[in-house]
Order: structure tokens, then sequence, then C-alpha cells
């Protein structure tokens, strides 16, 4: 358990120990300590337990039958061949998300944390806050009430779109208003003493220096639509065709759904199932590359700030 | 704005939607155990004026138990372990070691739902009714609240999986906010204990963690209204038994997003549109019990520390 960083070691106060004159620990708080810090350190293994059974079990079924080509071939009706048709359906819906829910978040936070005051900002904050604890799937069946059958639109792009952006807003807005709060006051007054016009200072200067902490929003947002499946299941529906510039009225493939739909629950039989697997590793790569993106933005920032 | 708006328009349409149902289920529909949306060949009738299929039974008691009992069981299992898990990551690891297994909480929390589910139902279900559960039902006593935990364990598609899978999804955003909490106690008032002579076991429960308890308890909830909404590694990991209550811990069962996920199907071909109604007040109460419960934690959290509860996932 060594090499705690100094301060932290100093806390424990375990190396003044032998200035002999003082009294032994007794026994008892010697081993609760212990103790303790054994019930810490199995919590802390729980937690790594079933990720790594998690992840390495999906590579492990994935890998043996992964072909590339899988991601260059159309899935046919018969539920084989590749995963073309959901990895662009997947690709578009998260594109159009965050498009859509983005321009939405960063105007909404932007007008937060430089505009609004006092009971105004209060309202508004606690309205994205309580949206962030809809669940999905409610979103999901208002989306097919309210966009797929009162408004005619149809399973489609754009309801799936509409619904999706609904659930990434409340993540885009809060870091969006947090990494703008967090610029120094000084550059906003060194901005207004050079006489620059206030709309130019807060692109040019503000938003510039908030903007590694909004991407970071952006990137959990993505992370989301990515990986839903309950709210699609009713508005992009699903089929095997390309996603395409019909919006409306004509369903989105997209790669959740081939996990749950192609699986060994629904149906049963090898070809199928290993084309779920594949949609499976395929996720968990996307949300890894969005891992390590966001690592190496928080990186650079921070030297960017030293 | 729109946040706002688009909140309540979702609240509007669910409302409109879900009225003609209320008032033909009645109060019946929290009290009842039973699920049947009629016969669809059957003749359509009316009731106060709204048609619907003749036969129609709904009561969703079991989908309400369902809902808190899984969110009960992740919370009692993820939250001590979020909590442990988090002191060691501050405490007692090197600040290198502490990055890599953040990684590993980000991993789980974004790993997409559906997988998480599909290992849920696939390996870690089977995989806990083989070698788990029948030795906890065998060697639990046999009286009072104790016997839940015995009699037929399953095949793994039941609460106690359900509740697990939750767990594990939880975790992650309970363990690091919890980390991020404790990183930003100050150091006086701990070295102040160990002056006082307090063991690291003994600062860490009696000073560190009650210095942050109020985030805790707000990313507790945040936990909560994640594990109650959840819907697709509930759905197949809990068996979706509609209209009856699990008879003990490894009973298949269902919960409200289970419910609706599975039924809206069905429900779309209900030529009277009553059944997507029922399912509408179910989405209803569903929301209803997650406000609750988010904009409760969020008065407590702001009365006690004055700072806002995070927003997200633990990401």
């Amino acid at each position: 358990m060594g090499g705690a960083p100094a301060a932290q070691r100093d806390v424990g106060g375990r190396g003044q120990r032998s200035a002999g004159s003082w009294p032994a620990v007794p026994r008892r708080r010697q081993v609760g300590n212990v103790l303790f810090w054994a019930l810490c350190l199995i919590a802390l293994a729980l937690v790594i337990t079933p990720t790594v059974w998690l992840a390495g079990g999906v590579l492990y079924r994935a890998i043996p039958n992964f072909h590339w080509n899988v991601l260059f071939t159309r899935t046919q009706p018969s539920l084989s061949g590749g995963l073309v048709q959901p990895i662009l359906g997947t690709f578009a819906i998260t594109i159009g998300a965050m498009v859509i829910g983005g321009v939405i978040s960063v105007l909404t936070g932007l007008y937060l944390s430089e505009f609004a005051s006092g009971r105004h900002r209060g309202v508004l904050r606690g309205g994205y806050e309580v949206l962030a604890g809809i669940p999905s799937i409610v979103l999901g069946f208002v989306g097919y009430i309210a966009l797929v059958v009162d408004l005619h639109l149809g399973f489609g792009l754009l309801p799936a779109v509409l619904v999706i952006s609904v659930l990434t807003i409340p993540y885009i807005t809060k870091s969006t208003e947090t990494s703008l709060s967090h610029v120094p006051t000084g550059y906003r007054e060194g901005a207004e003493a050079l006489g620059i016009p206030q709309s130019w200072a807060m692109r040019k200067i503000v938003l510039k220096s908030a903007l590694p902490g909004m991407i970071t929003g952006f990137l959990v947002a993505a992370a989301i639509a990515v990986g839903e499946t309950a709210p699609l299941i009713y508005t992009a529906y699903f089929s095997d065709q390309n996603p395409s510039m019909h919006l409306t009225h004509q369903a989105v493939p997209y790669l959740t759904y081939v996990v749950y739909y192609f699986s060994a629950l629904v149906n049963p039989g090898t070809q199928a199932n290993i084309l779920s697997y594949d949609a499976a590793l395929v996720l968990l790569v996307l949300v890894l590359l969005l891992i390590i993106l966001g690592r190496i933005i928080a990186a650079r920032s921070r030297r960017h700030a030293e | 704005m729109i946040p706002l708006l688009a909140l309540c328009f979702i609240l509007v349409v669910l409302l409109v939607e879900a009225i003609p149902a209320i008032r033909v289920n009645g109060a019946q529909f929290f009290y009842k155990s039973v699920w049947n949306p009629g016969s669809f060949s059957s003749t359509i009738v009316t009731t106060d004026g709204v048609k619907h299929l003749s036969g129609i039974d709904f009561g969703v008691l079991p989908d309400i138990v369902g809902t808190l009992a899984t969110s009960a069981i992740a919370l009692i299992v993820g939250v001590p372990i979020s909590i442990g898990a988090a002191l060691f990551i501050v405490e007692r690891l090197p600040r290198r070691l502490a990055n890599g297994v953040g990684v590993f909480l980000e991993l789980l929390a974004g790993i997409p739902s559906v997988i998480i589910g599909l290992w849920g139902a696939l390996t870690f279900g089977p995989f806990i009714s083989q070698h788990i559960t029948p030795w906890i039902a065998r060697n639990m006593p046999d009286v009072p609240v104790l016997d839940f935990f015995r009699g037929a364990t399953g095949d793994g598609e039941g609460m106690l999986t359900s509740g697990l899978i939750l767990a594990i999804m939880i975790i992650p955003i309970v363990a690091s906010t919890t980390r991020d909490l404790i990183r930003q106690v100050p150091i006086l008032p701990r070295e102040g204990a160990i002056a006082l002579g307090m063991s690291d076991a003994q600062t860490a429960r009696k000073v560190t963690l009650p210095w942050v308890s109020s985030g805790i308890v707000g990313a507790v909830v945040l936990g909560l209204g994640r594990a109650l909404g959840e819907t697709m590694a509930v759905a197949m990991t809990c068996g979706v038994s509609l209209g009856s209550v699990a008879t003990n811990l490894y009973g298949t069962m269902t919960t409200i997003s289970a419910t609706i996920v599975t039924q809206l199907d069905g429900a779309l071909s209900d030529g009277t549109g009553f059944n997507v109604r029922t399912i509408a007040e179910l989405a209803l109460v569903l929301m209803v019990i997650t406000l609750a419960v988010n904009v409760a934690a969020r008065l407590m959290v702001r009365k006690v520390s004055g700072t806002a509860l995070p927003v997200g996932r633990g990401v």
C-alpha cells in the first residue's frame, strides 16, 4: 500500500511513533484499522471485478468470431451478414443529437452563466436538472406518442434525434455552464478594458477558454447517444436500410438494437448471435475511444492552464 | 428556456394521453396484481365515454413493487461498495494508480446498458443461479423475513439478478462522485483528528465521510434515479412476469420500465388505443416517482450544503 503522496501519508502519522515514550496502540484499534481498510479494498475489488468480467466476457465471445468484413458487409433481413447499416445509423443519430442538442445546450449554458440572474437562473437550472432525472424510456414513449403518432412523423431519424437530444441536453448544458463560470473574471475585465465589444469577447476569449470543458460534456453526451436503446426502439424502430436524408417515415437501424434483438435472448441461432456480440464489441470500442479522447483533452487543457 | 419547455411538453403529452386510462382503470390500478390487455378479437366496450377492448384488467402493483425492490437492492449493495472503494482510491492508492482505476469507473459508466443486460442475462445470471443462490437458499433459516431468501432459485432471471445488475450500474455514479468529494476535504480537520489520536480508519469514518455526507446523499439519489428508470438491462434480466409479485428473492418479476418497453409493441395493435393509454398512465407513475425522488433530494441537499447536485452518470 506504500507510495501514497507524502501529504496523505503523514495523516497516518505512523512514522513518528518510534519516539518510545508513547503508550502502545491498543490491539483492538490496530485490528479495527486493518479490518476497515481491508473492507475498503474488497469494495474496490468488487468495483473492478464486474467491469473486467463484463468487458472481458464480451471480448472473449466476440473476438474469436470477429472478421473485419463485418464492418463492410450489409445486414441481411435473415439476421446475418454484417453491420454496415446499424453503424451508419448509430453515427447519424449521434451526430444529429450532437448538433441539435449541442446548439440548444450551449446557448442555454451560455445564457445561464452570462446573462441570467437570481431567481430566473434558479428556475431554469432546476429545469434541466430535473430533465436529467427523467427515465429514458419515458422520453422514448413521449417521443412515440407526440412525434411518431400525433405529428405523423412516423418512425425515422428526426424523432430519434429529437428524443436523444433531449436526453443529452442536461449533460452539455451543465458542462457548458460550469466551464464558463470557471473562466477567470480577469479575462472578461481585460477584454472590456481593451474596449472589445462584449459579443466579440464572448466568442474569442470566454468561449475559447471554456472549450475543453464543453467538449468533455459533448463526449459524455455522445457516449449516451451511442449507448441508448430504450428511447430509440419506438422512435427509430429498426430496418435494414441505410440511414438517408428522409428524416421521417423511414426507420433507422442502430447498433444497440442489434445487440439486443440478434442476441441469444431473443433470436437463438449462431449467425445472429455472433453479430450481436460483434455489435457489442463495436460499441465497447466506440465508448473506449470517447473515454480516451476525454482524457487527452483534459490532460491538454491542464497543461495549457499551467 | 428549451429544457424547461421540453419538461412541460413531456408532462402535458403524458397527462393528455393517460387521462382516459386513469378514469377507466381507477384506483385498482395501484393495488391489484393483474395484467390483462383484453382479447383483440373481442367486442369494443365504452366505459365513461372511453372506448376499450372488453375483458381488460390492469393493476400494476407488481411493477411498482418491482421497481422499488430492485432499486432498493441496488442501493443496499452498491452504496457501501462505492463509498468503500472511493475511500480506498483517495486515501490508499498512489495518484497514478488512482487515475488508472478511474478509467475502470468511466468504462463501467459508459458501457451501454444493453450490453450490461446481455452479460447479466447470459453470463452473470446463470452463474449466480448455479454457484451462489442455491447455497444461500439452502442455508437461510426458515423464519419470517429471512424466508424471503429461501425457495426455488430459478435459472438466473429474476429480482436478485436485476438488483445486482442495477447495483453495478449505479456504482460508477456514486463512487466517482464520492471520490471527487473526498478529494476536496481539507487537510486540516483530518490532521486535527490524527492529533487527537484517531486512527486512519476512525478519521475516515468520523471526519472525512461526515464532511461530505450531503454530497454523498446527492450522489446516491442520482444513482437511485438511474436505477428506478433503467430499462434494457432490467428488461433483459428480470424475466418480465406481468401481473404477479415475486414470491422470493430469486423469482421472476417486472418493473415499470421493463413493462413499458416489452408491452408497448403489443399494445400498438389495440385498435381502440386504450392499451397505449394504460402504458402512458404507467409511464406517468414512473415519472412521478423519479421526479419526487429527484426534487426531494435536490431540496434536501441544497438546504444542507448550498451547492447544486451534480448532473450526470459519473463520467
